[in-house]
């Protein structure tokens, strides 16, 4: 049967102090929750999400069977999380634009509209935001932490912030910081979306505009990195948009796939179409501010800074169990960064795990189906005990 | 999945309360014997993924990764023990791997099948390649790429400057000190630097 989720909220009237030194007042989250918390309150498990998730991490909305969660295959009953032995919770992150304060809300300093001038968050301010919305549920200790990518950031960021509130932490195709490559990709994205005329330096709201070229772009580029190399030649190819078309209505005959069109501005190839159709549909979804919010939360995000770089004496202060995972072709979040959190937890003597799984499918694996990586989330579940 | 004859006798080489490292160490029976009879902690290399699933099932500690890729990811003597068991005759740089065992660990206990066990020997004497329960598998599929002798391992321990603190053969569970090199399919030798 299929799990209906449903959407809630909560608002916090209390200032949130920010690591900018800036706050946030009156906001609120939004967040769901699937199955029950148990007496003893053991056995709740914080899903946190990347880039452009929301707390809608599994199962549908009443009579709408195609809306799944992002992560509808690993969180249900039955499934790797099983929802008939965990309490599972998805929040949505401040600053994002699917529900919970994000800048297209207004400041009630001001009584405008946010936009710009919305604060910049971190992952260190997520992670305090979601500490508070347990304490309102009256959750003092999660069973476990969970996310995959910037996902997977603030799962480690909550063992280092309230270690002895976290038994486990599952971070997936996740690093310890960004690479200057990485930072590079989300200053590309930025860039495209701040030079869009429709951006109005952020104030695009009252200008009844939205910077729908930028964010394509930002989309595309993103679409890339989360692939690899070999999944996107096997997908696509060379092949030719127009001939794929004309496949498609059974008229092959009308083109001959060697006859490129010569131009420089029409789709030519069908990796151009896909790319574009990604970012069509990502630019009518996605709020511009918050894309510059969250890559900047990404980019920010390094533990070791204040420990002279140093992630082992950073991750001193994590006393979780650890299960790590990365994928082999993922060279956004590779498995040599993996590698750097599993050797500062050893060197800490921490207890760890760490699968390093062989798939093809670049970044994104870790929203996909590998049987490989699926068994070790479940069997770590699995042997996972919660208390009554 | 219960632990081999041989893994309950080396276990009783570990101290108890250990930190262990075991690398190469299957489906992690031997690191949940030693955490439950001895007390001990540790984690468990591995590369196959069957492996690894099978340690995140039982609880052990494991941490997937190419053993001749070498131990970098290990500090010095962070370990009391590392374990080496049936992996050195699997690695291509073996005799790196001897030195990193005794690098990262205060003591180094390997363990591997002689080749010169007395049934070993007949059976290259009568010209074929031995194939015996200890050694199942044919020259031409088998994944023990290195062949040696319990003899060979002292001397190979000798030229990499490393202390032999113990050495003996295991054969049918029991320990065997008398003629291991001819008497034993398992040669065990316990190691320092």
């Amino acid at each position: 049967m299929q799990l209906i989720a449903t959407p809630q909220s909560m608002s916090f009237a209390a200032a949130l102090p920010l690591q900018s030194g800036a706050s946030l007042r009156d906001y609120t989250l939004s967040y769901e929750t699937y199955g029950s918390l148990n007496a003893a309150k053991s056995n709740a498990v914080l899903v946190c999400h990347a880039l452009n998730a929301s707390h809608h991490v599994a199962g549908v909305y009443e009579g709408q069977p195609k809306s799944e969660g992002w992560w509808d295959n690993m969180i249900g009953p039955g499934k790797p999380l099983d929802t008939n032995k965990f309490f599972v919770i998805g929040v949505n992150n401040l600053g994002s634009c699917f529900g919970s304060t994000g800048p297209m809300h207004t400041n009630p300093d001001t009584g405008q509209v946010y936009g710009a001038d919305f604060p910049v968050v971190t992952v260190e301010d997520w992670v305090d935001a979601q500490a508070r919305l347990l304490d309102a549920l009256g959750i003092q200790t999660l069973a476990a932490v969970m996310g995959g990518s910037l996902g997977g950031m603030q799962a480690l960021s909550w063992t280092l912030q309230y270690p002895d509130r976290v038994r486990h932490a599952l971070v997936i195709a996740s690093a310890p910081n960004l690479t200057a490559e990485n930072i590079a990709f989300n200053e590309v994205a930025r860039r495209a979306i701040v030079t869009d005329p429709d951006f109005h330096g952020g104030h695009f709201y009252q200008h009844g505009t939205v910077p729908k070229r930028g964010l394509r772009i930002a989309r595309m580029i993103g679409h890339i990195t989360y692939l690899s190399d070999d999944v996107m030649n096997e997908k696509f190819g060379r092949e030719l948009r127009d001939a794929v078309l004309a496949q498609a209505k059974d008229t092959a005959s009308a083109l001959d796939t060697r006859d490129y069109k010569y131009s420089t501005q029409d789709i030519e190839f069908q990796i151009e179409s896909y790319l574009r159709y990604q970012g069509d549909k990502f630019a009518e979804y996605f709020d511009a501010n918050t894309y510059l919010l969250i890559t900047r939360a990404l980019d920010y995000f390094d533990p070791a800074r204040a420990y002279g770089g140093n992630l082992s004496l950073a991750l001193g202060r994590a006393t979780a169990k650890f299960l790590l995972v990365s994928f082999t072709t993922d060279w956004r979040f590779s498995p040599k960064r993996s590698r750097e959190i599993v050797k500062a937890l050893l060197d800490n003597q921490r207890e760890v795990s760490y699968a390093e799984i062989s798939a093809r499918h670049g970044h994104d694996a870790f929203l996909l189906d590998d049987p490989r990586y699926i068994s070790v989330i479940r069997s770590y579940f699995e042997s996972m005990e919660v208390s009554a | 999945m219960s632990v081999s004859a041989i893994g309950q006798a080396l276990a009783e080489l570990v101290p108890v309360g250990a930190r262990v490292l075991d690398l190469g160490c299957g489906d992690g029976a031997l690191l949940a014997h030693l955490k439950a009879t001895r007390g001990c902690t540790g984690y468990g290399i591995e590369i196959d993924d069957t492996n690894v699933l099978a340690c995140v099932q039982r609880g052990v500690n494991v941490i997937q990764l190419n053993l001749d890729e070498g131990l970098s990811m290990f500090e010095d003597a962070s370990f009391d023990v590392v374990l080496q068991i049936d992996t050195l005759q699997n690695l291509r740089n073996a005799e790196v791997m001897l030195r990193e065992t005794v690098r990262v660990g205060q003591v180094g206990i390997v363990a591997f099948p002689n080749f010169a066990h007395w049934p070993n020997r007949l059976s290259v004497l009568r010209g074929r390649m031995p194939v015996t329960r200890r050694l199942p598998y044919q020259w031409y599929n088998t994944p023990n790429i290195r062949v040696g002798t319990h003899a060979d391992l002292g001397l190979l321990a000798h030229a990499c400057g490393l202390k032999v603190i113990d050495s003996f053969g295991i054969q049918n569970g029991e320990v065997q000190r008398f003629a291991p090199n001819l008497l034993a399919g398992t040669s065990v030798y316990k190691l320092t630097r």
